[in-house]
């Protein structure tokens, strides 16, 4: 290479030299990426912005006031209906992050300890019903569910039930189940990602010092796969806060969440200000939610220990 | 020497086997209550037909759906593949301050409840005074699906010898000349893997399209409003199944093609260097 270098003309090795100095490896990075950069800011960062700024002010109608208030953000956190559907979304995004986790940890372990060769094909494996439609997947739990679902013909074909039970559908339970389907295959990937980082000496290490197989895993591999578990949780947790599909499809009304709401603001209820103030609210105390998750995560890190 | 593992291997395969079928069953239930006779989706099947699939092409709004959500699927996905190309050329080729922190901004719609990123880009539009088509659909599908586009294509481009370029510019090669002549055939696979990947997301991309289209609808918006009528399910169930086989299709010529870009830039990245 070098000598190929020295071997090209003068000519050609100064301007090469000139390109270099004009164009600064910063400079040209910078310049590379400066299109999708104000991209995401134009199309995310600045209405971020604006959202944030309606809800600070108030709807007459047509119009907006653009006097600051904080009534959007009183009635957001103290009219029932919105404290409760607020509680209910923290609960069930909650809740479907714990399942995740716990149901794709042992799969991301068996993967990366016990997958061979055969490691890209399981991943590609587990993740192939996740391109499906989202739309799709959650219209076929309502097929699963329902009244004349699959579960309900299934049980009464086997004799375990005499009628079709309606507990299965419109309720909490059925959105939970759906998005713990739904996100199944996000909360793999980073789990598995911090598992191959496992320094597999180290589990070595603990054997040969008298470590059962048990205690190995959980003073080692689990303590060193923390970071996998922490992005795993938030990468379900935060995005399943705002669903709007699941609880419209198999919530019925005791499933309602707060996007259901957020969207009412900015459809038929036509109160812009009080949909940018729930968004708003909602959006601080997932980031809240996730931020205390991390510190409990790194917490029962360092206990393992 | 092998360190016992935690669980014997033969649990975790039968954990594994359950897990598939977990994953995998509720999408099975699309194709086989699509070829039922009866309307109701229920055990034991009433009959095998395809007349759903026949009523399909006889459908005037369904036609419109599809060719809209064509129209847009192609132009998200090639938008967002060329800003995903300059993106993952900068974050793997470079090095300069506030890398992290651009990259985390670009990758941020990913992790960000999609109902809060639709109504905020709904807010600006309407104060900008963009009225709601299919436009402001793409610009928002090309939005989520620039994380996507970014992801593969990093995979493609890194572990790419830097010194094949270095070698092309010292031979005389323009900028351009050199992305044109020896990187771009190098990365070839990981683009058109990305433009699939980019119009699969965009082909079943609900809210965004949702909350931004005006009157014109795409499929997932088709089928949302076929879904209120329990009449409709053995098409809406028929429709879903072409599309779930689409879908997997493109996944699958994406993945292929992502190996093929990983491997040669790094197979033969390792010959010249």
């Amino acid at each position: 290479m070098t000598a190929a270098v020295e071997g090209s003309p003068p000519l050609r090795m100064t301007r090469a030299r000139r390109n270099a100095l004009l164009q600064s490896e910063p400079v040209q990075g910078l310049a590379l990426i400066s299109p999708t950069f104000f991209y995401a800011l134009i199309l995310l960062v600045l209405p971020i912005l604006v959202v944030i700024a309606h809800s600070f002010w108030t709807q007459h109608y047509l119009t907006i006031d653009r006097t600051f208030t904080l009534e959007n953000y009183r009635v957001a956190l103290t009219e029932p209906i919105y404290r409760d559907l607020l509680w209910r979304s923290l609960y069930i995004s909650l809740t479907v992050s714990l399942f995740t986790v716990i149901l794709a940890y042992p799969i991301a372990y068996f993967i990366s300890f016990h997958g061979g060769r055969h490691k890209s094909l399981w991943l590609f494996l587990i993740t192939i019903p996740f391109w499906t439609s989202y739309l799709l997947r959650v219209m076929s739990w309502k097929v699963i569910l329902g009244y004349n679902g699959v579960l309900n013909s299934g049980l009464m074909g086997l004799g375990i039930i005499d009628e079709p039970s309606t507990a299965l559908l419109y309720n909490t339970s059925a959105v939970i189940i759906t998005l713990t389907h739904a996100w199944a295959a996000f909360a793999i990937l980073p789990i598995f990602v911090s598992l191959e980082k496992v320094d597999r000496t180290l589990v070595e290490a603990a054997t040969d010092l008298g470590d059962g197989p048990l205690r190995s895993f959980l003073r080692v591999t689990l303590p060193l796969s923390a970071p996998g578990v922490i992005s795993a949780a938030l990468i379900v947790m935060i995005p399943t806060v705002g669903d709007y599909v699941t609880p419209k499809l198999v919530g019925g009304k005791d499933g309602v969440m707060i996007a259901n709401a957020i969207q009412a603001q900015f459809g038929k209820a036509a109160n812009w200000p009080l949909g940018a103030a729930l968004s708003v609210t909602t959006m601080l105390i997932v980031t809240l939610m996730a931020g205390a998750t991390v510190l409990i995560i790194r917490a029962l890190q360092r206990l393992a220990r | 020497m092998r360190a016992r593992r935690f669980l014997p291997g033969g649990w975790l395969s039968a954990y594994a086997f359950l897990y598939i079928v977990f994953l995998y069953l509720p999408v099975i239930f699309l194709p086989i209550f699509s070829i039922n006779t009866a309307p109701t989706p229920k055990f034991p099947l009433a009959g095998y037909t395809l007349k759903w699939y026949e009523d399909l092409p006889n459908t005037p709004a369904l036609l419109d759906a599809a060719w809209n959500s064509l129209v847009v699927g192609v132009s998200a996905s090639v938008l967002a593949t060329v800003l995903g190309i300059l993106a993952a050329r900068s974050i793997t080729r470079y090095r300069y301050p506030g890398r992290r922190t651009i990259n985390g901004l670009i990758m941020a719609p990913l992790v960000l409840p999609e109902v809060i990123v639709a109504i905020s880009m709904l807010l600006v539009m309407l104060q900008l005074g963009l009225s709601l088509s299919l436009f402001t659909v793409v610009l928002g599908h090309v939005l989520v699906c620039i994380p996507y586009s970014m992801t593969v294509l990093t995979s493609g481009f890194e572990g790419f010898d830097r010194s094949l370029e270095e070698a092309s510019a010292d031979l005389g090669e323009s900028a351009f000349g050199t992305f044109r002549r020896v990187t771009l055939p190098m990365v070839a696979p990981a683009i058109i893997s990305s433009l699939l990947v980019c119009f699969t997301i965009s082909l079943d991309e609900f809210i965004i399209a949702f909350f931004l289209t005006g009157t014109e609808a795409t499929l997932p918006i088709y089928i949302w409003g076929q879904l209120r009528f329990a009449s409709k399910l053995p098409g809406v169930l028929a429709l879903g199944t072409l599309l779930l086989v689409a879908s997997f299709l493109l996944m699958t010529i994406a993945e292929i093609l992502r190996r093929r870009a990983a491997r040669r830039t790094q197979n033969e990245g390792g010959l010249y260097a």
